[in-house]
């Protein structure tokens, strides 16, 4: 379909603007633009037909199953846009005086007390914008942490398993500090006896997803903590998977001392093609005089911003991080109270039914229980038929699903990495499973109709490695002909009876 | 209230399936030792209607500016937010997809991203730009670690006029990233591109704000050749409304451009979520943080669009990564789009002149009052400070109980201004809101 920049006529317009009748002021002329941006020059229906035909050709939780392994894609419930837009928090801004934002300070204070409990560690920092920047917040207190000790200089690395998500050797890279990889058992935990020669006075860290991007919980993590609190050194839980054990097991008793959350998944702030995210962390005692500032703090009746940490790392992101996040979590979290065991329940029972109907037809390259995700393996339809876990995940848009997260974690050849959540029925669980099973049938008999999938969206497979080599990421606008002259660069009317 | 679809008929039959006789059974793996053992301890949980009560309850208890007449700014803006912005973003299928990994599932938020980056680099004369980042003081994190890779130099220098929290969280990154922060004193409101010069000797980058925190608007042109002088990458924090009036900074030689994107398409919502956005010149393509969506064709000829020099992230090059980033700011950067199209280049103009008029209105009315501005001979663009003969803080007392929002104090982050005001004029403003500010100041 045409680009907005396509449908775009000189003279046309959208917007309509108030035109006080007060003097005009310049710009001086050295820093006035000379040529105007070639925005879009688009009327308002045709600007609402173009954005509802590019949300048409979009595929999200509403629009249908989404096991997308890691993410967590469970439903976003529509309340939570209601209260977000009520203009009290929609159009508060954030440097209004503490007398008048005592509702949002309330609000992200109990959001606090709610984390502290699910995770067991007291103290909330809720600014980090997303999960990678709760890591790197919490890399960046570990560094703080040890340089008051005196440790700064010796403490230098950080030991991450081969199954961890990118962005923690990324955030280890991020806050200087040295990667040392870790591998894992023959049964999805970490390899302890690896883990035991790579820790010492040199470790700052551990960073671990638990239960882990396999979908295993892991089973030594008592003597993995053991190791780690032995060598002097800090242990930092990537939330990632964190529906999996609400209200069933905490980080902070099982002896991480940093966690982040992702509020974007376990506590569903929609994902919104690709953000916003939330990445608040929870921290020990010990930790608390380095989180970000501000804090927010309850004094009796009331509750302030406290700036009053001089020990801070300082500032992560801007303000207090992102509120309209919090208000979806908050209101979330609300919703099921206690019952939040329920949810990480549910979401563990659906992911293991779709284990048992698909593991004898897929492999799964560790025979025990899943948590809220599993991995398989396609290696035998490779094998087999000549057909690879992309042709599964293209085939399975076919049958209405988007395809699970693909070629991750690393260890597993050809796998697909499966996360239905709790909010998934049993009648969709069970229709993916068939279409699963379905295409393994496909593989077998007909692999073309694998290898061309998919064959019902509106387009087919798309030629990445062009797109890489002769990168073309804007418009271009001097290389589409346009009869109608739109998108040539000319001077506006400059505005009259100013 | 739960968000669950399974009865109890679908638990059992699903049990035995799996071939286990109850859902504990399936947390067995969990050691004994580390399980919780108790209900967590959270209040009990709401009904819709309850929920929405406690929260409105919770929202009537902040003073927002439909209930305040705001001039209150500082990085985050009052504009109009245009209702196709409400519309577009309320369509399930952009609310709840995630990152377009499948490309065939999600040409339409693709395409949204690719438009996006179009929009960015029109509006600052840059080549490239990403996805968008976090906030407008994120990115300045990340052209920091941009530029450090790309020169292999380790300081960088910032103007004492860029935003104070967006130099604050610069300072933050800088021991992981190895950095040197330097700052650059203001003189009078302003950047004086000799003293830049002189600082930016040996430096990765620096960073300017155009116009600057207290609204005034910088000799941009020559900061960026005096960066380019000393070798240091010249990168402008800019306002995107003020990109209609004001020169793109790509055609004033900065290698980058960053900023909030807050003032184009996004509510004030407390200090977000809002984007941050970062576009440089084609030179930095493969250097660049975050998702960029590129055009390419597919099996039949047709174009489409994938996330494209994916090499460059995380999740493929892992510790070697160009950042951590992965969840973006997609959904508000949309909102950005989305507004950038409905003002069209005459819209955004028109926003402009009427920012600049109506500050102008704002300031000549104030002096005229006999209140003085902090800097007087420099030109402005929707924001700028005043000086209210008292603390700040007790003029902004007085004046909310007449129902309006002066500004923000300015000595909460600079020496000597504890009696300035920084006064923010957007459209929404009227000459009406503005008398009432000048009476209310003046008394």
């Amino acid at each position: 379909m045409k680009l907005v920049y396509e449908k775009s006529r000189p003279g046309r317009r959208a917007s309509s603007l108030p035109r006080p009748e007060v003097p005009a002021a310049e710009v001086p002329e050295e820093l006035r633009r000379a040529s105007p941006p070639r925005l879009p020059e688009i009327s308002e229906p045709e600007l609402v037909r173009h954005f509802t035909a590019l949300a048409d050709r979009t595929f999200g939780v509403d629009t249908g199953f989404y096991p997308l392994g890691s993410c967590t894609m469970k439903h976003n419930p529509r309340v939570n846009e209601r209260v977000v837009n009520l203009p009290g928090f929609r159009d508060l801004h954030p440097l209004q005086e503490e007398d008048a934002s005592q509702g949002a300070l309330e609000l992200m204070w109990r959001l606090q007390e709610i984390l502290a409990e699910i995770v067991g560690l007291p103290a909330v920092s809720l600014q980090p914008a997303a999960g990678s920047q709760g890591e790197l917040t919490g890399l960046l207190l570990m560094r703080a942490y040890f340089a008051d000790r005196g440790e700064g200089d010796q403490r230098r690395e950080i030991v991450i398993p081969d199954t961890a998500h990118g962005t923690n050797p990324a955030s280890v890279t991020m806050a200087g500090y040295k990667l040392v990889d870790v591998k894992t058992d023959p049964r999805g935990n970490v390899d302890v006896d690896d883990l035991r020669g790579k820790v010492g006075p040199q470790t700052a860290g551990l960073m671990l997803t638990n239960p882990s991007t396999l979908g295993l919980f892991d089973e030594g993590i008592e003597e993995i903590t053991r190791i780690f609190h032995e060598a002097g050194a800090l242990m930092y839980y990537d939330g990632a998977n964190l529906n999996a054990i609400c209200g069933i097991s905490r980080p902070g008793d099982f002896g991480f001392d940093i966690v982040h959350f992702n509020l974007h998944k376990t506590f569903s702030q929609p994902h919104g093609g690709g953000g916003p995210g939330g990445g608040p962390i929870a921290v020990r005692e010990r930790l608390e005089p380095y989180l970000p500032v501000p804090a927010v703090v309850r004094e009796g009746e009331a509750f302030r911003l406290d700036y009053g940490r001089p020990k801070t790392i300082g500032k992560v992101r801007g303000f207090c991080g992102p509120f309209g996040v919090f208000v979806r979590s908050y209101a979330y979290i609300r919703s099921y109270g206690p019952a939040l065991r329920e949810m990480s329940e549910v979401a563990v029972l659906n992911a293991n039914y779709l284990l048992a109907r698909l593991k004898d037809t897929y492999e799964a390259p560790f025979d025990r229980l899943c948590m809220h995700e599993f991995v398989l393996s396609g290696r035998k339809l490779k094998r087999e038929h000549g057909v690879t876990t992309l042709d599964v995940a293209k085939r399975l848009m076919d049958y209405g699903f988007h395809p699970p997260t693909i070629y991750f974690p690393l260890i597993v050849p050809e796998a697909l990495m499966i996360e239905p959540t709790e909010t998934e029925a049993k009648e969709t669980l069970d229709a993916f499973a068939d279409a699963m099973l379905t295409i393994a049938r496909e593989a077998a008999g007909q692999p073309e109709l694998l290898k061309e999938a998919p064959h019902v969206r509106p387009v087919k497979r798309l030629d990445e490695v062009r797109a890489a080599k002769q990168p073309v990421v804007r418009y271009r606008f001097e290389q589409h002909e346009d009869p109608q002259g739109a998108g040539e660069p000319r001077q506006l009317e400059a505005q009259k009876g100013a | 209230m739960t968000f669950l679809s399974l009865t109890e008929q679908d638990r059992e039959q699903m049990l035995e399936t799996i071939g286990v006789d109850s859902i504990d059974e399936l947390f067995e793996q969990i050691p004994v030792g580390v399980r919780l053992g108790r209900a967590l301890e959270l209040e009990p949980a709401l009904s819709e209607p309850e929920l929405v009560a406690h929260l409105n309850e919770l929202a009537s208890r902040n003073i927002d500016t439909g209930r305040e007449v705001s001039f209150l700014g500082a990085g985050i803006y009052d504009h109009y937010v245009p209702a196709v912005v409400d519309a577009v973003l309320a369509r399930g299928e952009f609310l709840t997809a995630y990152t377009p990994y499948q490309p065939e599932m999600s040409q339409g938020v693709l395409q949204a991203i690719f438009e996006y980056q179009t929009a960015i680099c029109e509006l600052t004369g840059m080549d490239v730009s990403n996805a968008s980042g976090y906030d407008g003081t994120t990115v300045a994190a990340d052209a920091c670690y941009l530029a450090r890779q790309a020169t292999g130099r380790s300081k960088v220098v910032l103007t004492e006029s860029l935003n104070p929290q967006v130099r604050q969280v610069v300072k933050t990154y800088a021991p992981g990233f190895g950095l040197d922060v330097v700052e650059v004193p203001h003189r009078d409101g302003t950047t004086d591109p000799d003293e830049l010069r002189a600082a930016a000797g040996e430096a990765a980058c620096v960073i300017f704000q155009q116009p600057n925190f207290f609204g005034c608007l910088e000799p941009a042109p020559d900061l960026a050749a005096a960066a380019n002088d000393a070798g240091a990458l010249p990168v402008a924090h800019v306002d995107p409304v003020s990109l209609g009036v004001l020169e793109a900074p790509g055609v004033y030689g900065c290698a980058l451009a960053i900023g909030e994107g807050q003032s184009a398409g996004n509510y004030q919502s407390y200090g977000g979520p809002h984007y941050g956005f970062l576009a440089a010149r084609s030179e930095f393509i493969r250097r660049m943080p975050g998702r960029i969506s590129g055009e390419t064709v597919d099996s039949e000829g047709r174009r489409g669009f994938v996330l494209t020099l994916q090499t460059r992230e995380q999740h493929i090059r892992r510790e070697k990564a160009t950042s951590n980033i992965t969840t973006n700011q997609t959904l508000l950067a949309l909102a950005g789009l989305v507004h950038l199209s409905w003002l069209g280049p005459q819209g955004l103009r028109e926003l402009g002149e009427t920012c600049l008029a109506l500050s102008r209105y704002a300031k000549e009315r104030l002096s005229e009052a006999g209140l003085e501005l902090v800097f007087p001979e420099k030109a402005t663009f929707k924001e700028f400070a005043v000086r209210v003969g008292r603390p700040a803080k007790d003029a902004i007392s007085d004046a909310r109980a007449a129902g309006i929002h002066p500004g923000y104090a300015l000595g909460r982050d600079y020496a000597g201004l504890d009696d300035a005001l920084l006064v923010a004029v957007t459209e929404k403003r009227t000459t009406a809101e503005i008398d009432s500010l000048v009476e209310v100041l003046a008394a």
